[in-house]
């Protein structure tokens, strides 16, 4: 897995180059080669037209660079980490780099999205080559114009030497080098010679945020713009019945109250249907004011008729789910040898059962999106995590051409996997093709927590065999609400290891919408199998760490494709946080929990450390190692893995989220807790160091932490945790009062 | 509709809304301040902020009555120039990761920092855990108050 390779996929096929008309250069490119862009970018930056390409390069006269940042920036860091990669190739210095957020490209792009940490994964080849190119570009223009060779020359910082030491800046030949063939070959940095990559860079959007300027979509304002307060069904099954809205429409500032559904229902029910995303049957009532005040003040004095249907509670979910794992309803998703006989024949079996409750993403910024439907255009403006498809969405349901929308992406306040059901896109532009104004649609707190896209419950029931000191058997049962993993994740750690090894899983079909919840299904999946883990090993009474080192060095030259994780790179992040961690040799008192996973491409490996305050465990650290390759800007790196590992910390201990008659009982952040400063420990991320390909880190420091934790607080206080969240049952993180006595 | 006399950012404003209008909503919508950040609504949450007088307080639960009179400094009116050292501190550390709650953050630290200049790591966090941070920046506001703490002194 080399990073550096003379490249020979057809630049024709996703670049294209023009002069631009106040002078300088202007790179369209497509950052994914099965996109397929049919004319050359526009020599207007005014007449941008993004169906063609989705990212740009624009080298102004002055020498001066724009890169357009393609990915939705949800806080992850894309909108720096992306345009580092083409900086570095085209040699220019960051410094002098300017990034700007570019629009949507309804036609051609692949993977306009942010979620499943898979954005520096997937533009690592095509950023790099991009910005190799325009360089390529403008030395031959500058070896031309000197009427030297192009292998003569030299660049550094965006100014280019020939053997005689004279200089041209890329201002200086970048009209030249525009007008040029774009060539076929390009030749990549070797990793030691970055200038750019590996170095620290600080958020390109940090004197806006710090300063309080308009970025996210709340911040959004349009000459003539009205806003929208929904009103939804309180609770999942019910349906609009009727609406009085004689109190609402007579409150100050009121401009209307109407009520939408149709068009979203009738494109659920047709051929171009979105399948990912579900909408509520019901209508809901809209309230349509002047400012956002006035409009939440006035749905509250809404008086609607709701009616009731199949009105679900978490009591009868659980009831459901452990049916499932009891029953025998299962779709097999891996299936090795022969689990059945592995347990017939073993010496000791251990089975344990692991639940965990729905959860909201909680997106600080709440959903939002601007509309304005006119018979011209559609345009809208907002944070979504997937613009290509909430165009497309909007378009059938309006009937209108994907031609006529113009989606603008804002920096989002959060994502976490909400943002990738555009079901508050479809609001605000059915709202507005109604009422015929530009449009706010703004939810409450309240409104998002309440009619959210929930991370599914799911049990796990995991049973393993063992004989004559082996693991020779694994069965893991999912029950989950609406819809169960997929992908390659069953064929994660420990598929491959061991011989007789089975997934299953079931789903009960809930009317509560669900969806993707940052590392989807792994988030709860690896606490389950790192704390049942942690349990065999006691029970085989063998060390926790030589059986994770044994069990993957049977993975080591499996010619199975489906198992992605890399048994070296694992067994090395292991090692090393045994050894950064102090792993078996901290003073009495602290206790230690041990884990490793791999989801999102990425391997890491985590210890917590916990100790007794007030007979209470508290967690105090968290040693983290990554391997996720080369690390494109380690600022931005560290800040993802300690945001992974806090949110993974604080869901596991506090969230909860039940349903009671169809509604979830929690509706803001006094019934719903998130983690707050005090309950963050300190952390201490190693990045392994290598030159293997980078792969994202939006997620996968989250899923192991709860393991980790859960691990040190049974060794803290000879409790086992099966439950999220582990505060439900705070008797179960204090020591025993017999051990206080003593 | 009542009319309000506001001092904002060092500014004399008026604003026409109904007397129940939050602070917040008034800034947003009404002065086009939107680095004041609606989160919760109800106080909890913290990315609404905002200086009275120089205390901090929650302006989606704070009533213009409340404010007339007095001196209201939001994010936009921390500093000039985005110069305020724990502004600076921010940008060091390079806290934010969404970075739709650091305004609220801010303000608080700033406030903070005015009565406590030389705060113990507990103080720190106990001044902070009022605000959420979704993204769970927690360990670098940590850090970038402490930076800002020794920039001040």
């Amino acid at each position: 897995m080399s990073t550096t390779s003379k490249t020979t996929f057809s630049r024709r096929a996703f670049m294209r180059t023009s002069t631009l008309a106040g002078g300088g250069m202007l790179i369209g490119f497509n950052l994914f080669q099965s996109c397929k862009p049919k004319v050359a970018p526009p020599i207007d930056l005014s007449q941008l037209d993004y169906n063609d390409f989705n990212a740009f390069i624009k080298i102004a006269a002055n020498g001066a660079v724009t890169i357009f940042s393609p990915n939705p920036e949800i806080g992850q860091g894309v909108k720096t980490s992306m345009p580092m990669l083409i900086a570095e190739e085209l040699d220019v210095a960051w410094k002098n780099v300017f990034v700007e957020q570019g629009k949507l490209d309804t036609e051609n792009y692949v993977r306009q999205v942010a979620g499943g940490s898979q954005s520096i994964r997937f533009g690592w080849d095509a950023l790099r080559q991009t910005g190799a190119t325009a360089k390529r570009m403008l030395v031959n223009a500058a070896a031309a114009r000197w009427g030297v060779d192009a292998s003569e020359c030299s660049v550094s910082e965006g100014v280019i030497t020939n053997a005689a030491g004279e200089t041209l800046g890329y201002g200086d030949v970048v009209n030249e080098a525009a007008v040029l063939e774009v060539p076929e070959e390009v030749t990549l940095k070797e990793p030691k010679d970055y200038n750019i990559i590996g170095k620290d860079a600080g958020n390109v959007d940090i004197t806006k945020i710090i300063t309080g300027k308009p970025l996210f979509g709340l911040d959004y304002k349009a000459e003539g713009m009205v806003y929208a307060s929904v009103a939804r069904p309180p609770a999942f099954g019910q349906k609009l019945v009727s609406f009085d809205a004689t109190e609402a429409k007579k409150m100050p500032g009121v401009i209307d109250v109407v009520s939408i559904g149709e068009k979203g229902r009738a494109h659920m029910n047709g051929e171009n249907r979105n399948w990912s995303v579900r909408l509520p049957d019901s209508d809901k009532v809209v309230v349509i004011a002047e400012s956002t005040w006035q409009a939440m003040k006035a749905k509250k004095a809404l008086k609607i008729v709701w009616e009731d249907n199949d009105l679900e509670s978490t009591e009868q979910h659980n009831e459901l789910l452990m049916g499932l794992l009891d029953g025998n309803k299962f779709n097999t998703m891996r299936s090795d040898g022969n689990v059945k006989k592995a347990f017939a024949e073993a010496d000791e079996v251990l089975e344990r059962t692991y639940e965990s409750p729905f959860l909201p993403h909680n997106c600080l910024e709440p959903m939002n999106f601007y509309a304005n439907v006119t018979d011209e255009k559609i345009h809208l403006v907002g944070p979504v995590q997937t613009p290509a498809s909430a165009a497309t969405t909007v378009a059938d349901m309006l009937g209108r051409d994907v031609a006529d929308i113009h989606l603008e992406m804002t920096r989002m306040g959060g994502g976490f996997g909400r943002r990738l059901y555009g079901d508050f896109v479809y609001e605000a532009a059915e709202i507005s093709n109604l009422i015929r104004k530009p449009v706010k649609m703004v939810s409450s707190r309240e409104d998002d927590m309440n009619t959210g896209v929930y991370r599914p419950a799911i049990k796990y029931r995991i049973k393993a065999a063992v004989k004559d000191g082996q693991i020779t058997g694994y069965h893991l049962k999912e029950a989950a609400i609406n819809s169960n993993m997929y992908g390659l994740i069953p064929n994660f750690f420990p598929a491959g290891a061991i011989e007789n090894y089975q997934v299953d899983v079931a789903s009960y079909d809930s009317n509560i919408t669900t969806g993707a919840w940052r590392a989807p299904y792994t988030n709860f999946l690896a606490y389950a199998e790192q704390s049942f883990f942690d349990e065999l090993a006691e029970l085989m009474d063998t060390d926790k760490i030589q059986l994770r080192l044994d069990l993957l060095e049977k993975v080591k030259g499996t010619e199975d494709e489906r198992i992605q994780y890399d048994p070296e790179r694992m067994q090395n992040c292991i090692k090393t946080a045994v050894e950064k961690s102090g792993w078996g040799k901290k003073p009495e008192g602290v206790y230690q929990g041990f884990v490793n996973y791999y989801c999102h491409n990425t391997h890491v490996a985590q210890v917590a450390d916990v100790e007794i305050e007030n007979g209470n465990a508290v967690v105090k650290k968290i040693t983290c190692v990554v391997d996720c390759g080369i690390v494109v800007n380690p600022l931005g790196a560290i800040n993802q893995i300690e945001g992974g590992i806090l949110d993974g910390i604080g869901h596991s201990m506090y969230g909860d989220f039940g349903f009671e008659n169809g509604a979830p009982v929690a509706n803001n952040f006094d019934g719903y807790r998130l983690i707050r400063m005090k309950e963050a420990p300190a952390i201490e991320t190693h990045l392994i160091q290598n030159e293997l390909s980078p792969t994202g880190l939006g997620e996968p420091t989250l899923p192991p932490v709860g393991g980790a934790i859960a691990n040190a607080f049974k060794a803290a206080t000879g409790n086992r945790l099966y439950e999220q969240p582990f505060s439900k049952k705070p008797e179960l993180l204090k020591v025993p009062e017999k051990e206080i006595l003593g | 509709m009542p009319t309000f006399q506001l001092k904002v950012n060092g500014e004399s404003k008026t604003v026409d809304v109904a007397a129940d209008t939050p602070v917040l909503w008034v800034l947003r919508d009404h002065l086009d301040l939107v680095g004041t950040k609606y989160g919760c609504g109800i106080g909890q949450c913290g990315a609404c902020t905002i200086h009275v007088d120089g205390t901090p307080l929650r302006s989606c639960s704070t009533t213009l009555s409340q404010v007339e009179g007095k001196s209201i400094t939001t994010i936009e009116g921390l500093s000039e120039d985005g110069k305020h050292p724990v502004q600076e501190a921010w940008t060091e550390v390079d806290v934010p990761q969404c970075g739709y709650c650091q305004a609220g953050q801010i303000m608080t630290a700033s406030a903070f920092l005015e009565n406590n200049p030389n705060p113990t790591e507990e103080e720190i966090k106990n001044a902070m855990h009022g605000n959420i941070c979704r993204c769970a920046s927690y360990t670098r506001i940590r850090k970038a108050v402490a930076v800002a703490a020794e920039k001040m002194s």
